[in-house]
């Protein structure tokens, strides 16, 4: 299937199927450009090999927004969109945060905020010179209040992790704000910085391929700017 | 309580690291500068195999989570406050939550920094531990102890806590896990109380029962507790002391439960766990206030023979 502008929308009806479909669960919606863009077009993942070495990993570290991820991941076939339906059930694998041990393509537990992107920098710095495997990390703009955050900025921009992607997702929920923007702030650590919206699906793609050499790339996705993702008729 | 340079554990654990590295190409040491000084030429011939990541203890151990998911053997060093309490959380989850393994090794045990006070003391770190599943913490109390364990665990792939101490015994003991009886006063009698000494604590236990009709064990390895040793030695009708060189009463869920299915009377030893101790000093004079010196154990041992 070719790449698209825009989310598909049987993808959409993945989401919804977990979220139920009157309920736009802000933190799910605002993830799933992104999300469906690195898994349609950017990440080297089979999921046929879930457990492939050199896989590409994706951490979801804003994990209480899964649905958007568990809907991408089933519609690339990493499990039935069966398991969509009774998300958090006894009988489920999928809960309101994931666990990687219960869930194919799943690649970090998460919930807690504040955990991915360390252990994000630890997984880059194991795969470097040993894989071409790239690591891509989500947090949100919230989530960078944790203090866990600001020591793996700094460990990441140090070491030069050019095989580590962050991407932060700026619904502009952040309580007390990023003066300067969030993007400076990583870009002073020594990272490659860019600032994009989430529905052009094709600048998107570009940023989140981007990488330059012995450093690594934050992509900051402005979400509330563009409001709602855009689905495609 | 005097350490030499030859039997410090920690200085033998630096010693060991380039070894351990060499034979164990997986293996990634993780630092938060804490003992960085002490290694200058195992990080110089071994940079891909030593990351420090400043002083910065959640993200090493989140970066250590990170290495164990890549397919590396985390080892994981600082001292005991900050390996284990400073980022309890990330040991939780980024360890433990991910279902991957790596090597802790702390320094500076329950006391060893008397002189810096509570900031640098950790009596709960074993506690601590020992309440997020898979784990098994080992408390050498001879370098023998700490080189045969290093080696042994960093070839492996389980989550595996070391206690480094100041405190050591004069002969290295067995580094099996399991509980061994080391000294029997009772000319045989099985029905005499056992007094079970954790790692650095059996001198201390010997000496101080060096004339009571006791029997004493020893383990390195409070958890798991070889809870087949303590009731094969504990007997039908246990009087049982337990002595540990951290908060007390931190083996006392797990002796209960090896002992569920019979009458017996269990004295925990170990640092009190209600007051803060706000004075500074030697180890010796924080052992002695905490009744962890052999005058000190021998008065509550004696409790157990009235």
């Amino acid at each position: 299937m070719a790449p698209t502008g825009t989310v598909p929308r049987p993808v959409v009806d993945l989401v919804a199927r977990v979220t139920g479909d009157e309920k736009h669960d802000p933190s799910a919606h605002s993830t799933l450009d992104v999300v469906w863009v690195l898994y349609d077009q950017v990440l080297r993942v089979d999921a046929e090999h879930p457990d492939d070495p050199d896989r590409d990993r994706f951490l979801l570290s804003k994990g209480h927004g899964p649905a958007s991820t568990y809907a991408v991941l089933a519609a690339k076939g990493f499990f039935p969109a069966e398991w969509l339906d009774d998300v958090a059930s006894w009988a489920s694998p999928l809960g309101h945060h994931p666990d990687r041990t219960l869930v194919p393509g799943i690649e970090i537990g998460s919930g807690s905020l504040g955990h991915g992107l360390p252990i994000a920098v630890g997984l880059a710095l194991g795969l470097r010179d040993r894989s071409r495997a790239r690591v891509v990390v989500l947090v949100g703009d919230a989530e960078l209040d944790e203090g866990s955050n600001a020591e793996a900025i700094a460990v990441a921009g140090r070491f030069g992790l050019d095989n580590l992607t962050c991407v932060v997702v700026d619904n502009h929920s952040d309580d007390l704000g990023w003066p300067g923007g969030i993007s400076a702030r990583f870009a002073i650590e020594g990272w490659h910085a860019a600032d994009v919206g989430n529905h052009d699906h094709a600048a998107l793609a570009a940023a989140l391929r981007r990488t330059a050499p012995d450093r690594p790339n934050v992509v900051v996705v402005d979400v509330a700017a563009t409001g709602e993702p855009e689905v495609a008729a | 309580m005097s350490t030499t340079r030859g039997q410090d554990q920690r200085a033998r654990f630096y010693a060991e690291l380039d070894p351990v590295l060499a034979a164990n190409p997986d293996a990634v040491l993780v630092l938060a500068v804490i003992g960085s000084g002490y290694m200058t030429d195992t990080i110089a011939r071994r940079p891909d195999q030593v990351v420090d990541v400043g002083i910065r203890e959640q993200a090493m151990i989140g970066v250590a989570g990170g290495l164990a998911l890549a397919g590396r053997r985390p080892i994981v060093h600082t001292f005991a406050p900050f390996l284990v309490e400073r980022a309890y959380e990330q040991v939780k989850l980024d360890l433990g939550h991910q279902d991957v393994g790596a090597l802790l090794v702390s320094a500076g045990a329950s006391y060893d920094v008397s002189s810096g006070g509570r900031t640098h003391q950790a009596p709960a770190d074993v506690a601590l531990i020992s309440a997020l599943p898979g784990w098994t913490v080992h408390v050498p109390g001879h370098a023998d102890e700490v080189a045969e364990i290093l080696h042994r665990e960093a070839a492996g792939a389980g989550r595996v806590y070391v206690r480094l101490s100041g405190q050591h015994n004069l002969r290295p003991q067995p580094v099996d896990g399991q509980v061994h009886l080391v000294r029997d006063l009772t000319v045989g009698d099985p029905s005499a109380p056992l007094v079970l000494a954790v790692g650095p604590m059996l001198d201390v236990v010997l000496e101080a029962t060096r004339d009571l009709p006791v029997r004493v064990a020893h383990t390195g390895t409070p958890h798991p507790l070889d809870a087949t040793g303590v009731r094969a030695l504990a007997g039908p009708t246990p009087v049982l002391g337990v002595v540990e060189p951290y908060l007390a009463g931190t083996s006392a869920a797990a002796v209960a439960t090896a002992l569920a299915d019979r009458p017996s009377r269990v004295l925990h030893v170990g640092v009190p766990r209600d007051a803060e101790l706000r004075r500074y000093g030697t180890p010796r004079d924080h052992a002695a206030a905490h009744g962890l010196d052999a005058a000190g154990v021998r008065r509550q041992v004696k409790s157990l023979l009235a």
